[in-house]
Formats: C-alpha cells, sequence, structure tokens
C-alpha cells in the first residue's frame, strides 16, 4: 500500500504542477499589478523553485510530520482539514448505518422471495436509488419537510458534542439522501450472495433438521453471505468522506469534498496535495481493516 | 420465422460455395439478434422498460425541436414563475423560459455527454485492459499501477480534478466530457484486463501466435471481440453514471454553462432559489435526471443477465 501512495503523491504534484496557471496568476488574474511584485509572491511561497526542487522539499516536510500552510488562507493544512474532518467522518457514518440497515433487510427479503413482486418491488427501490442524484433527493427532502412541517435543517452546523440534537438535525437529511443512494449497491450485493449462499448443501441440511426458516435464513445464510457485503460497504464508506462534494453543497455543509473543491480552484498546492494524501491514505487503510475483518468473518482466512 | 428474411443472395458472390457461405452467415447472425431481443422482451420485462425509457429519451432529443412547445432559451418575463398550466406544462423559471421546452433540450446536452464520455471512456479501458492483460509483465504492471491511483477517489472528485485542470467555460464542453470520462477509463481496465487474463491463455491464442500474427493483431482481432460483452454492460452502465456526472458537474458550477439547458444546471440556480415559491423548477430536471438513468440502469442490468450470467453482482 505504501507504493499506492507514493504513486499518488507524485502523480498528484505532477498534474497539478502541469496545469495552467498557479495561485500567484489566479490571485492576480485582470488587475495590473507589475510582474516584479508577482515573481516576488512566487518566490516567497517557493513557486519559482524547480519542479523536483519542490517535491524533495515537500517529501522532506511530510517526513517531518509538516503538512505545510495553505497558500490561500495561510492557516497551516492541519487546521484546515481538523475543522472539518469530524462533519465529513460524521456524516459518513451515519450515511453508512442508514445504508446498512436499509441494504441487509431489503437484500435478504428480495433473495428469500426471489421473482416475486417483493423482489421486483426492492429491485426498483435499489436502481432508483442509483438513478436519483443524492443531491437531488437531498433537495427533495428540504422541499417536502419544508412544505409539510415548515421545517428545514438549520443553516450552521453544530458540533456534535455541543448540542447532539441540533448536529444530528443539521446531517440527518444529508445522511438519508446519501445513504439511500449508497444502499442500493450493498443491497443488490446482499441479494446476490444470499440467493447464492441459499442453495448451499449446509442450509439444505440446516432445513432438514427442522431448524425454523429465519434462524436457517439470518444464522446460517446471511452470515456467509456478509462477506462480499463488507467489502463493498467499507470501500464505499472509503468514498464517502471525501465524495460528497454536491451533497455537502446542497445542505451547505463545510466538509472535505468542498475543500478539495475550493483548494483545486485555488491551486493551493500543499493543501491538495495533503487531502488528496489523505483521502488515498484513508482508503488504503480502510482496504487494510477489511482485509483484517475478514479474519474474524471467516476463520478459513489466515494471513501470515 | 426469420428464415424467409434471412435468404438473401449477396450481390457480389463470386462461386455458389461463397453464397451458401454468406447466406449461411447471415440468417445465423441475424436469427440469433431478433431471437435475442425477442427472448429479451419476453423475459425480461425490467429491462424492456429500461429499453422503452432510453427509446423515448433518444426520440425527444432527436425531434427536440418539434416536441418542445417553445424556444428553451426564449426569455418571457410576463410568465415569470408561472406555476404548470396547459400553456406551460412544467411551469416556467425565473426567466419565464418554458421548463418543459428546457427539459425536453437538456436531453441533448444529457445524451451527447454521456454518449461521448462513456464510449470513449470504455473503449479506452477496452485498449489498456486487454493490452496489459495480453502484453503482461512490465506494461501491465504500469498501467495497473496507475489505474490504482485513479481508483481510489470517488468518480466525482477526479472529475472535478480534471475540470478544474482544463477550465470551464461557455464553449468548453469538450472539457466536460474528458473530465467524465478519465475515472471512467480506471473502472472498465479492471474488469476487462480480469475477464482477458482468461482469454490470453486459451490455446487458439497461441495458435495464432504460432502460425506468425503480430501482437497488435491478436490483441484486436483474437482478444477483443471476445471481452465484448463485458464492454457492452459497462457502456450501457456507465452511460447512465456519465449522466449523472454531468448532472452533478454543472449543478456544481463546473459543468455546462448558460444558456445551454442542462438539467444539473436547472437544479442549480432557480432550482435551489425559488424552491419554496416554485417547486416545479426543482422537481422537473430532477425527474428528468433519474428517468434517464433509471432506464439505462434497468437496460445495463437486464443485458447482463442475459449477456453473461457469470458476471452478476449484485
Amino acid at each position: 500500500m505504501i507504493p499506492t501512495l507514493i504513486g499518488v503523491a507524485i502523480l498528484t504534484f505532477v498534474i497539478m504542477r502541469a496545469v495552467p496557471g498557479d495561485i500567484v496568476a489566479l490571485r492576480y488574474a485582470g488587475s495590473s499589478v507589475p510582474q516584479e511584485i508577482i515573481d516576488q509572491e512566487r518566490h516567497i511561497l517557493g513557486l519559482d523553485k524547480p519542479m523536483w526542487a519542490q517535491f524533495v522539499d515537500w517529501m522532506v516536510s511530510i517526513s517531518h510530520f509538516d503538512l505545510g500552510q495553505s497558500l490561500w488562507t495561510g492557516n497551516s493544512v492541519v487546521e484546515e482539514v481538523e475543522v472539518r474532518m469530524p462533519l465529513s467522518i460524521e456524516l459518513a457514518v451515519l450515511a453508512t448505518l442508514f445504508a446498512v440497515a436499509l441494504a441487509i433487510p431489503f437484500g435478504v427479503v428480495a433473495a428469500v422471495k426471489q421473482d416475486s413482486w417483493v423482489d421486483y418491488a426492492i429491485r426498483i427501490f435499489s436502481i432508483g436509488g442509483l438513478a436519483m442524484p443524492s443531491f437531488w433527493i437531498g433537495i427533495m427532502m428540504v422541499l417536502i419537510t419544508l412544505t409539510f412541517w415548515g421545517w428545514a435543517p438549520p443553516v450552521v452546523f453544530t458540533p456534535l458534542f455541543e448540542d447532539p440534537i441540533a448536529n444530528l438535525a443539521g446531517l440527518v437529511l444529508p445522511a438519508i439522501a446519501v445513504g439511500y443512494r449508497y444502499s442500493a449497491v450493498s443491497m443488490r450485493m446482499t441479494r446476490s450472495t444470499v440467493l447464492e449462499v441459499l442453495r448451499e448443501d449446509y442450509v439444505r441440511t440446516a432445513r432438514a433438521k427442522g431448524l425454523r426458516e429465519t434462524i436457517v435464513v439470518v444464522r446460517h445464510a446471511l452470515r456467509n453471505a456478509l462477506l462480499p457485503v463488507v467489502t463493498v460497504v467499507s470501500l464505499e464508506f472509503a468514498f464517502l468522506i471525501g465524495g460528497l462534494v454536491v451533497t455537502e453543497q446542497v445542505f451547505n455543509l463545510n466538509g472535505i469534498g468542498k475543500l478539495l473543491v475550493d483548494a483545486v480552484a485555488h491551486r493551493d498546492y500543499p493543501l491538495i496535495q495533503a487531502l488528496v494524501l489523505l483521502l488515498a491514505s484513508v482508503f488504503v487503510l480502510v482496504n487494510f481493516v477489511v482485509d483484517m475483518i475478514y479474519v474474524v468473518l471467516d476463520p478459513r482466512i489466515r494471513y501470515s | 420465422m426469420v428464415e424467409t428474411e434471412a435468404r438473401v443472395v449477396p450481390e457480389r458472390a463470386t462461386s455458389a460455395d461463397d453464397i451458401a457461405k454468406r447466406r449461411y452467415l447471415e440468417s445465423t447472425g441475424r436469427r440469433r439478434f431478433v431471437r435475442f431481443w425477442a427472448d429479451f422482451i419476453k423475459r425480461r420485462p425490467l429491462g424492456t422498460a429500461g429499453a422503452v425509457l432510453i427509446i423515448v429519451m433518444l426520440l425527444a432529443a432527436a425531434f427536440a425541436d418539434v416536441v418542445a412547445p417553445y424556444d428553451p432559451t426564449a426569455i418571457n418575463f410576463p410568465d415569470l414563475l408561472k406555476p404548470p398550466s396547459p400553456q406551460h406544462l412544467l411551469g416556467a423559471d425565473n426567466f419565464g423560459r418554458d421548463v418543459f421546452s428546457r427539459v425536453i433540450f437538456g436531453s441533448r446536452t444529457a445524451l451527447l455527454v454521456g454518449f461521448t464520455a462513456s464510449l470513449v471512456g470504455c473503449t479506452l479501458g477496452l485498449v489498456l485492459g486487454v493490452v496489459g492483460a495480453y502484453l503482461g509483465g512490465r506494461t501491465d504492471q504500469i498501467i495497473q499501477r496507475l489505474m490504482d491511483v485513479l481508483l481510489s477517489f470517488p468518480l466525482i472528485v477526479i472529475a472535478i480534478a480534471v475540470v478544474a485542470a482544463l477550465g470551464t467555460g461557455e464553449d468548453k464542453i469538450a472539457n466536460v466530457i474528458a473530465a467524465i470520462t478519465v475515472p471512467i477509463v480506471p473502472r472498465v481496465a479492471r474488469v476487462v484486463r480480469s475477464s482477458a487474463l482468461s482469454i490470453v491463455q486459451m490455446p487458439y491464442i497461441e495458435a495464432t501466435r504460432s502460425v506468425g500474427a503480430g501482437a497488435i493483431r491478436i490483441m484486436f482481432r483474437h482478444v477483443m471481440p471476445n471481452v465484448f460483452a463485458p464492454y457492452l454492460i459497462m457502456l450501457t452502465a456507465f452511460l447512465g453514471q456519465a449522466i449523472l456526472l454531468e448532472a452533478s458537474l454543472s449543478f456544481l458550477g463546473l459543468g455546462v454553462f448558460e444558456p445551454t439547458p442542462s438539467w444539473g444546471l436547472m437544479l442549480r440556480g432557480a432550482g435551489m432559489q425559488f424552491l419554496e415559491q416554485a417547486p416545479w423548477l426543482a422537481i422537473a430536471p430532477g425527474v428528468a435526471i433519474s428517468m434517464a438513468v433509471f432506464g439505462f440502469n434497468l437496460f445495463g442490468d437486464s443485458l447482463r443477465d442475459a449477456l453473461d450470467p457469470r458476471l452478476r453482482t449484485g
């Protein structure tokens, strides 16, 4: 996983610098600032050095756990991320919980009632989740709560530990909007793996010895069908942290996704690099955790 | 039942043998094609529903000038924010423009971006996947690592990065398409590579090689046709995704620009601003996006089941 991260680091570094226009050019765009001042500014920010020197500088500071400062706000990158991380993580957790709560029961029911109208209804429901943009689901939910209860989610974000109720009030709608969409993939996965497992010999054995159908399905089938579902859910969780750009926009949430988009727009190199590395690390880390969970869920798997 | 239709004598036939051969190929090809779709319609009602949605959308886009009652860009202040009525089926927006006409013309943008991005992205993925699987070794390693890097980010993040890099503007629809193409490539390449890996091992590939066929000929003539089923399936699946991405990018202000009618753009401006006064502005384009993606997903799903049962993942 270290080579992937280094690859991500080099690629982001090169691509962002290959793109025309740096932060200084963007800041003074359209104004008649003399070239000396622009050059001076570039010198202060270290953007006049050759690319390899900039890369070495960056690598050296990373090895000291120094991620540098945002070129746009001047705050340290750690600070910028720190204020937004709790929101992004909380939203990702809530959305994942909602998605799982929806996906597993529906997926199991669809599998047990295969090819019945229940199965069809659930499949349409899940394909619908993939089809509707989550930001539009969000807008529609705001519209519904607004017209029927005259309630709209608060505009300002309250940290969880300050006022849990106000905090949840702000996050529940985006979590449902995102969670519904993400439940679709895991629901389909649950359905197909349960279908597969239900045809196994040991399920027939369990039925033959007279166990109740619920116990057969939940304890014998579901437990063994969960492995691929865990993978899908976890990888989606990793993507949720930085990938909710549009939903954050709808609900006016200041999260990691929005930060990344702003950073790219401003050519804020240190911030982009740090965020990209962070997101890639989360992804790699989640992959690693999934491998560990496998060992617990399936005793046949061992890593030496 | 199709036999009579299939007995068409090829025009430039050189020998009786040739005629028989062509006739045979033509009949099996066409008959299989017809039988496949007849079977598809009969056994996969959801997929057929999806196909109908797609056809309706294609027709709407092709005949937008005829279907749409108004010019989608015609500003008409007396009709400002008018609710749905017989004059304006889906109401009018904050410039008095007819929402129904804008939704119809928006399908052109969605299909243009969706088709191009999905076709280019899937084809690049196909080539990279086959090349990696066939050549193996260091080439494969390099392609794989590059794809891994791209795969560790959500679709939308890569798309935004590409669009920010290439720049946005009124006449920069090509940049939007490019931005949607890039994240599709690694996803297709991965699937194609895994199918191609087993084909590369087949004896007939070795036979072709021993006859003296070059790498390029083998890859394009002998490997690619055999990974065409997953390619086709992903092409339909990513069409929906691409339409969704275009809507998301336009919604963020990083996609298509006014006055081009785009569903995402309609949600962005007035849709959000006048949510309480004129909810139809937010409802109509969202329903359009959902129906389009829904159609492609339903169709792609059933196509996957019909073409290749082994590919069932959910």
